[in-house]
């Protein structure tokens, strides 16, 4: 075998190729899964029966099922309905729908620890729902979330290794692959395992300061 | 001006209004005094409809308060509220929270509105603290603020649910001295209290709430210096004298 500096060259391209695919799976299916969330969240506190019910069976419904097999249905099942989607467009899907819920109950969380007082104020300065949700729950309720949500973002992160499963070639598929074909299991996974810490530490990092900052904004 | 005629009020079997007639005059300060259970938050809560009630009437020029109704929502423009414990927005500074309502619920012009909550503040001897946070001021402080972010609406009348009550005891003096000052100028005001001297002084009408019905009504004076009712001597002793 060659030098170990040799083979990190010769894997690294091919990983970094996974390493980019795993940060747009991530991105993609973080920026939908927030905004499904928050509708969620919305509608579970909106008050009105006929919002709150639906959300609240959706968020149970999908929350019962495990990633994999939701991967599983999206891409093998949907075509046969007529919905043909890429192992990439099927992967982001899958995981946004999955982490809608539980950043959906993250948001819910923040928007029910918010103050009664806030709600009583800001109906007493003539405030209709929506108006005050926009202006004086939700900025409270994000900074309660922060935290938490930064949890569901690192944990998004790591199970984006999960669409390896439908052959979307992120991080951890490249990595199988690079195994497989080189037989060297340590050098490679050590070095996946080595990619996903790079962003995982700095995501925690850029989390803690985000939090203070805003903690110190009050 | 705000008129009460008959008002009931349960919650689930628990009566906790049980009849009220009353009226506020425009101008007036009329202070709602009682043992605490006596209904007076419950009673002052369903005039901006952050309490619905069950029966009765209440009325505000003439328009009836509906909890449910969409007009509640024009309303609470009209009248303003001051919490017992301020609920500032915590994400704003002073001079934000003042100028909520004015320019996103009103649709006023923002440097207008700013030019008139600045001078609020300043009324209320905030002027050194309108950048800062709720969190950064006192108590006192903050229910000036708030009192200062009610006057912004240029209401009809303001409701104020006991506004020293959790204060502590040398920050009192400094909000009184403010609705001192709005009474003066012939604010109406119905304020939840427990400070007789101040209602003594400053209140043209002294309503004592007892179990949920008006036990005593009549000019701050007669109530507060010669009650005819036994349950509102019983009170104003044990208010006045509690050791």
């Amino acid at each position: 075998m060659s030098p170990l500096s040799e083979r990190i060259q010769e894997y690294l391209p091919l990983l970094v190729t996974g390493l980019w695919q795993t940060i747009a799976v991530t991105l993609l299916s973080l920026v939908l899964a927030s905004a499904l969330g928050l509708m969620w969240a919305l509608m579970r506190s909106s008050g009105s029966r006929w919002l709150s019910l639906p959300a609240r069976y959706i968020v149970e419904f999908l929350r019962g099922i495990p990633i994999l097999v939701v991967l599983f249905y999206i891409y093998f099942v949907m075509p046969e309905v007529g919905l043909d989607l890429t192992a990439f467009q099927a992967g982001v899907m899958g995981l946004a729908l999955t982490y809608s819920c539980y950043i959906g109950e993250t948001f819910r969380g923040g928007i029910e620890a918010v103050d009664r007082g806030q709600i009583e104020a800001a109906k007493s300065i003539g405030m209709k729902h929506g108006k005050m949700m926009r202006r004086i729950v939700l900025p409270q309720a994000f900074r309660i979330a922060l935290p938490p949500y930064g949890n569901n973002m690192v944990m998004l992160l790591k199970d984006s290794s999960q669409v390896s499963v439908i052959s979307v070639a992120e991080l951890t598929m490249q990595g199988k692959m690079l195994a497989s074909s080189t037989f060297d299991n340590m050098t490679v996974f050590t070095m996946v395992a080595a990619l996903y810490l790079c962003l995982t530490i700095p995501l925690n990092f850029l989390m803690r300061r985000v939090e203070l900052k805003m903690g110190a904004a009050t | 001006m705000i008129r009460f005629e008959n008002v009931h009020k349960s919650f689930g079997k628990h009566e906790v209004l049980k009849g009220i007639d009353a009226e506020v005059d425009k101008g007036q300060v009329v202070c709602l005094i009682g043992a605490s259970g006596s209904g007076k938050s419950t009673l002052l809560r369903c005039v901006n409809g952050l309490e619905d009630y069950q029966s009765g009437r209440i009325s505000i020029e003439g328009e009836t308060i509906d909890a449910h109704a969409a007009s509640i929502h024009a309303i609470r423009t009209r009248v303003a509220m001051v919490f017992q414990r301020f609920n500032l927005f915590p994400h704003m500074t002073a001079l934000q929270n003042v100028m909520e309502g004015p320019v996103h619920v009103l649709g006023e012009d923002r440097d207008e509105v700013r030019a008139r909550a600045e001078e609020h503040l300043r009324r209320v001897g905030l002027a050194e603290k309108m950048d800062f946070y709720p969190s950064a001021l006192s108590g006192g402080q903050q229910q000036r603020v708030a009192i200062a972010r009610a006057l912004a609406m240029r209401p009809d009348a303001i409701l104020l649910d006991e506004p020293t009550s959790a204060l502590d005891p040398e920050m009192v003096g400094e909000v009184l001295s403010v609705l001192r000052d709005l009474a003066q100028e012939h604010m109406t005001m119905l304020i939840v209290t427990h400070e007789i001297q101040f209602a003594r002084e400053v209140a043209d009408g002294v309503i004592f709430l007892d179990q949920g019905r008006i036990a005593e009504h009549g000019g701050a004076e007669e109530v507060l210096s010669r009650p005819q009712n036994p349950r509102t001597q019983e009170f104003l002793r044990r208010v006045t004298h509690p050791i």
